[in-house]
């Protein structure tokens, strides 16, 4: 049973909307980000007991910051009893705590995002610390989006933020020097987050806690912040055309609808306007980037609902400079995918042919997939046969699991 | 935030290297010291003797034993140090990015654990 008091509706909307500030803020001041959690869910604790009785403050974040501030002098002076080396901590949490002006907490929640993307941070655990420490998801749900189990996540994590306090990893904005890489690297951690959460486009699965939407607000709160940086843009726009075509990516009884036979007037158009928007800024910043150019995809296909078909000249252009710009794989099949809608299926095939070497294509679940399409497109249905297995083998999801074996038992049939 | 930047390098190499190249280096590091000087971050700096010169000392079951060479056989050694006192590890890093080492060997940095 869920509890639905005002006040406990009033906790829990200060807990969205703070969270992420009030660890950025309590952590960038002692380099402590464990510390910042624990004294904040005491903080929630204590708001759940203590506004049902007193009423709801008139500023519920400077309450919780000021009872947060409260409990991490207590710990850091309990520590103090165990470990004389913790005088420095203690001095700057009580030289933090009086600096701190409860009525106008500031948004550092960037300046958090950057230190858990620091490259001192292993790559694979930067997105699910940006999402533990800004949004508050508990290391179970992140274990499950990011195929991990929760003992290791919670391991993994809890090193993380003790080698952002030991090592001494900044809570700042990197000099414009650094920028573009660093961010870059905040960018990624939140696409890796919208990844994880892409496989549940209902936002229904228990095991993606609405990643989508939530990896959609760090993309907001970058612009927020960062309103100039032109690949902060385009992530943020390349996240809502995507999300745009959630509801149309399966049919009402569940089943698999891909792109290409996806109906436009599902697609969500005031997401698509707002990332049309988000990129024609981008563009008019200068300085392109993977991001955009993604964007720029998704842009092209969202055309169709205005247009009724699909570019795919500017599709492939458009690959052409994401391959030059990144050189991956990945980028490689939708090339590929792209070349065998404007030259043909021998064209596509013929890229792909060029990529099956490379050993991350074994395991490649849409390597496959676009194989099998080509193939079948060709008429050489028992190779196409023997790539839908790998396909079908490779694919984790159930709905698309079932439409490729529809794909590869009509082949079949169409060969009798 | 102190911080050791500890310096690795293959002494085989360097010992093998021609004069000029030696010069060179040792100038690079002096430069490298004078401006940690002026940036007032320098806590102290040593260069070490290589590891023909090591010895080790080591419990072996309950009995304290001295060997002679390194701690460890590796393709690179611990050839000196700086200790830096700086702001944070963006810091630290800025500086070992300058340090020659970072072109010819590897520099580690370390946190400097305060008792």
């Amino acid at each position: 049973m869920t509890d639905t008091s005002p006040a406990h509706r009033a906790a829990e909307r200060a807990a969205r909307q703070s969270y992420g500030k009030l660890v950025a803020y309590l952590a960038a001041r002692t380099g402590d980000v464990t510390a910042a959690e624990d004294a904040l869910a005491d903080a929630f604790a204590g708001a759940l007991a203590s506004w049902p009785i007193r009423g709801v403050p008139q500023a519920p974040e400077a309450w919780l910051l000021a009872a947060a501030r409260r409990r991490m002098i207590d710990l850091a002076r309990r520590r103090r009893t165990r470990e004389a080396a913790t005088d420095r901590l203690l001095l700057s949490v009580e030289e933090a705590a009086s600096a701190m002006d409860p009525a106008d907490v500031p948004d550092w929640r960037l300046r958090l995002m950057f230190a858990c993307a620091h490259p001192a941070i292993d790559a694979a655990i930067q997105s699910p610390l940006i999402l533990q420490t800004v949004l508050g998801l508990d290391a179970a749900a992140i274990a499950s989006a990011f195929l991990m189990t929760p003992t290791a996540m919670s391991q993994r994590l809890v090193r993380a933020k003790r080698r952002i306090h030991d090592a001494g990893i900044p809570f700042h904005l990197p000099d414009r020097v650094d920028l573009p890489g660093r961010l870059d690297a905040v960018l990624e951690a939140i696409y890796a987050a919208f990844g994880a959460g892409w496989p549940d486009p209902t936002g229904l699965d228990a095991r993606r806690q609405g990643l989508l939407d939530e990896a959609v607000w760090l993309g907001r709160v970058v612009v927020e912040l960062l309103p100039d940086e032109p690949e902060g843009l385009g992530l943020l726009a390349l996240m809502l055309y995507a999300g745009a075509r959630r509801m149309a990516r399966r049919s009402s009884d569940g089943q698999y609808v891909p792109l290409s036979a996806q109906d436009p007037a599902l697609w969500d158009a005031a997401a698509i306007e707002e990332a049309e928007r988000l990129l024609q800024r981008a563009r008019s910043l200068g300085g392109i980037g993977r991001f955009q150019l993604e964007a720029a995809v998704q842009s092209v296909h969202a055309a169709r609902r205005t247009s009724g078909q699909t570019n795919w000249g500017a599709i492939l252009e458009l690959y052409d400079g994401l391959l030059a710009l990144t050189n991956s794989p990945v980028v490689a099949v939708n090339r590929a995918v792209a070349l065998g809608e404007t030259a043909g299926p021998a064209g596509g095939l013929a890229a792909l042919d060029e990529i099956g070497g490379d050993q991350r294509m074994a395991a490649y679940q849409p390597y496959w997939a676009a194989r099998a399409d080509l193939l079948s497109r060709l008429g050489r249905r028992a190779s196409a046969d023997a790539a839908y297995a790998q396909a079908i083998l490779l694919e984790p999801d159930m709905a698309v699991r079932r439409f490729l074996e529809q794909r590869r038992a009509s082949i079949r049939l169409n060969s009798f | 935030m102190q911080y050791m930047l500890a310096i690795y390098g293959d002494e085989r190499a360097a010992e093998s290297a021609p004069r000029e190249q030696t010069t060179e280096i040792v100038n690079a590091y002096m430069a490298y010291t004078k401006a940690l000087q002026d940036a007032k971050v320098l806590v102290g700096s040593n260069r070490l003797r290589p590891t023909s010169a090591a010895t080790t000392v080591r419990t072996v079951d309950g009995q304290t034993k001295v060997l002679d060479g390194p701690f460890a056989e590796t393709k690179e050694q611990l050839g000196g140090y700086y200790l830096i006192d700086v702001a944070d590890l963006d810091a630290a890093l800025n500086w070992a990015k300058r340090c020659p080492a970072a072109r010819y060997g590897t520099v580690e940095v370390r946190p400097i654990w305060v008792m």
